[in-house]
């Protein structure tokens, strides 16, 4: 297993809440790793850590390193938007831009300039859409608002539109939870599919979901990381008393 | 399932009594208001009194019509909304995308509830203490800069309302693909909240159009049409006040088809615009 993003003495106090306590983690290369724990155990603070969406509130302050292929994404020379860049997010819930289904797409690479011309830029719109699974779907009202989508269809554009401006890495806080099942499905299949060129983080509460994507998996509790490790070994032979409560579905 | 009688019923039917009774009672006062413009002000609108301007003695029943005040009044307004909108779309921006939640942000906006809440009189009289220190007399410029005064706070907060309905996470999806904050705002606030900032910059307009008392020292009133920035300027308002104090019912009359043509402008440009920020919300998520 080769490390992509390696977390240190990672430290997050809102406030006065400190919701991340001395966290060391090495993120898998090329995997689905997958966080796993009770409700306001730190999951979605973990997964801002890493891209610096914490910059956007006040209160809230951030200490540690953490490194992706060996760049401290925290130190003082760094780019905030070229994180972001590196770093994809698919949110909880689908927001779609308020443009069109084709703006929606291409708003990333217009601002990155990652298209040379209208043709290229039409050329990856449509690469990506298919990528998101949606092509087939939109193609005939690619200029139509993005919010007439369903609800599915939109966290496919956000896949979509999220892998058009070229991240190493995709993170998902709970990117399933807001969808009907099949749609949920879909979504997962997509991510299995994407660990071969992208290094994907999930936050999931779903334990099947988890056992069904996990590669690598994280247990945290109150704030902490109490065992992370392949997904089988943890799944199946937890040395933590507490994960394996956790698994056993003794406490959500 | 038959319907019962319970407290809730009971409840819910007074509250929609009192909800129809105060929506009808605001409807009532509109239609009066605009029945008695229409009923007195109809029988003296013609093509003469919004094509020409006031001839000697028009305001003692002579001939003319109030065409100053219209193109007055425009200008006026137009000139105002302008600037105003000049320093409004900057700070409303600011408020939003700089200083979110922050101290300075709620110090800005409880400065402009104040200053929105100031008579607008207060402003003229302000206005024409400063003219009288420089040695200003009323001109179209001096009105104009006063009305500005008079609309910044009304669009200011028209627009931050607009603004901070905009969901957070839809900046946040923005900025997740690397947007800078400007970017973000420029692409999804000011996309998603348009519809609403044309709406405030109406609402500031027809503030502008319809405020007396800001422009009676400062633009002061003329029969011609304004010819620069410091020649005095009528306005529809005053040409209003003007005639309806007047003892000659000819003049009144007038002084109700120029409250008419006054009311018709408003609601000319409020139908444009409305429908300018129903195509513009083509987009917008909700
Ligand atoms: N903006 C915030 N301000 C203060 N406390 C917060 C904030 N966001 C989260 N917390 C607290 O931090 C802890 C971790 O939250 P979170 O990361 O959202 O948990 P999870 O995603 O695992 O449910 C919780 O105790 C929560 O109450
Ligand atoms: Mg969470």
């Amino acid at each position: 297993m080769e490390t992509h993003i390696k977390i240190r003495d990672l430290n997050v106090h809102y406030n006065k809440v400190h919701a991340l306590k001395d966290i060391n983690l090495d993120i898998p290369r090329g995997q689905i790793t997958v966080i796993i724990g009770p409700s306001g155990c730190g999951k979605s603070t973990l997964l801002k850590t890493l891209n610096r969406f914490h910059d956007l509130t006040d209160d809230t302050r951030v200490t540690g390193n953490v490194e992706l292929d060996g760049v401290n994404l925290y130190a003082p020379d760094v780019e905030v938007t070229e994180v972001r860049t590196k770093v994809g997010l698919i949110a909880q819930r689908p927001f779609p831009l308020p443009m069109s289904i084709f703006e929606n797409v291409a708003y990333g690479m217009r601002i990155h300039k990652l298209a040379r011309n209208g043709k290229e830029l039409r050329e990856k719109v449509q690469h990506y859409l298919e990528i998101g699974g949606l092509w087939d779907e939109v193609k005939d009202r690619l200029n139509t608002p993005a919010r007439d989508l369903s609800i599915g269809q939109q966290q496919r554009l956000c896949l979509a539109r999220g892998l058009a401006v070229e991240p190493q890495v995709i993170l998902g806080d709970e990117p399933t939870s807001s969808l009907d099942p099949i749609s949920a499905k879909f979504i997962e299949e997509r991510l299995e599919e994407l660990k071969k060129e992208y290094t994907v983080v999930l936050v999931s509460h779903v334990l099947r979901q988890a056992r069904h994507l996990a590669d690598y998996l994280v247990f945290m509790y109150l704030g902490e990381v109490v065992e992370a490790g392949p997904a089988e070994q943890v799944l199946d032979q937890p040395k933590n008393d507490r994960t394996r409560a956790y698994l056993q579905g003794e406490f959500y | 399932m038959k319907k019962r009688w319970s407290l809730a019923h009971l409840e819910e039917r007074v509250m929609r009594a009192i909800m129809l009774l105060a929506c009808s009672l605001l409807v009532a006062v509109l239609a009066a208001i605009l029945i008695t413009i229409f009923v007195r002000g109809l029988p003296y609108l013609d093509l003469d009194l919004i094509t020409k301007t006031p001839k000697g003695g028009f305001f003692l029943g002579g001939e003319g019509g109030i065409l100053n005040a219209i193109v007055g009044s425009l200008l006026l307004a137009g000139g105002g909304t302008f600037l105003a909108l000049l320093v409004s779309l900057p700070i409303a921006f600011g408020i939003n995308v700089y200083t979110g939640a922050s101290r300075l942000a709620s110090l800005m906006r409880l400065t402009l509830d104040v200053l929105w809440g100031i008579p607008s009189l207060v402003y003229g009289a302000f206005g024409f203490t400063i003219m009288i220190a420089f040695g200003m007399r009323a001109s179209l410029g001096a009105g104009i800069l006063v009305l500005t005064l008079l609309q910044i706070p009304i669009m200011v907060r028209a627009m931050d309302e607009v603004m901070r309905m905009v969901p957070i996470e839809l900046n946040q999806a923005a900025l997740s693909l690397g947007a800078t904050r400007l970017e973000a705002a420029r692409s999804v606030l000011v996309r998603q909240a348009l519809p609403g900032l044309v709406t405030a910059v109406l609402l500031a307009f027809g503030r502008g159009m319809g405020d007396a008392a800001s422009v009676l020292f400062t633009a002061g009133f003329s029969d011609r049409i304004p010819t620069s920035l410091a020649s005095p300027t009528a306005s529809l308002p005053l040409a209003v006040f003007f005639q309806l104090g007047s003892p000659f019912p000819d003049v009144r009359g007038n002084g109700y088809a120029t409250a008419l043509v006054l009311t018709i402008v408003i609601l000319i440009i409020s139908s444009l615009s409305r429908l300018l920020a129903r195509r513009l919300s083509r987009n917008v998520i909700r």
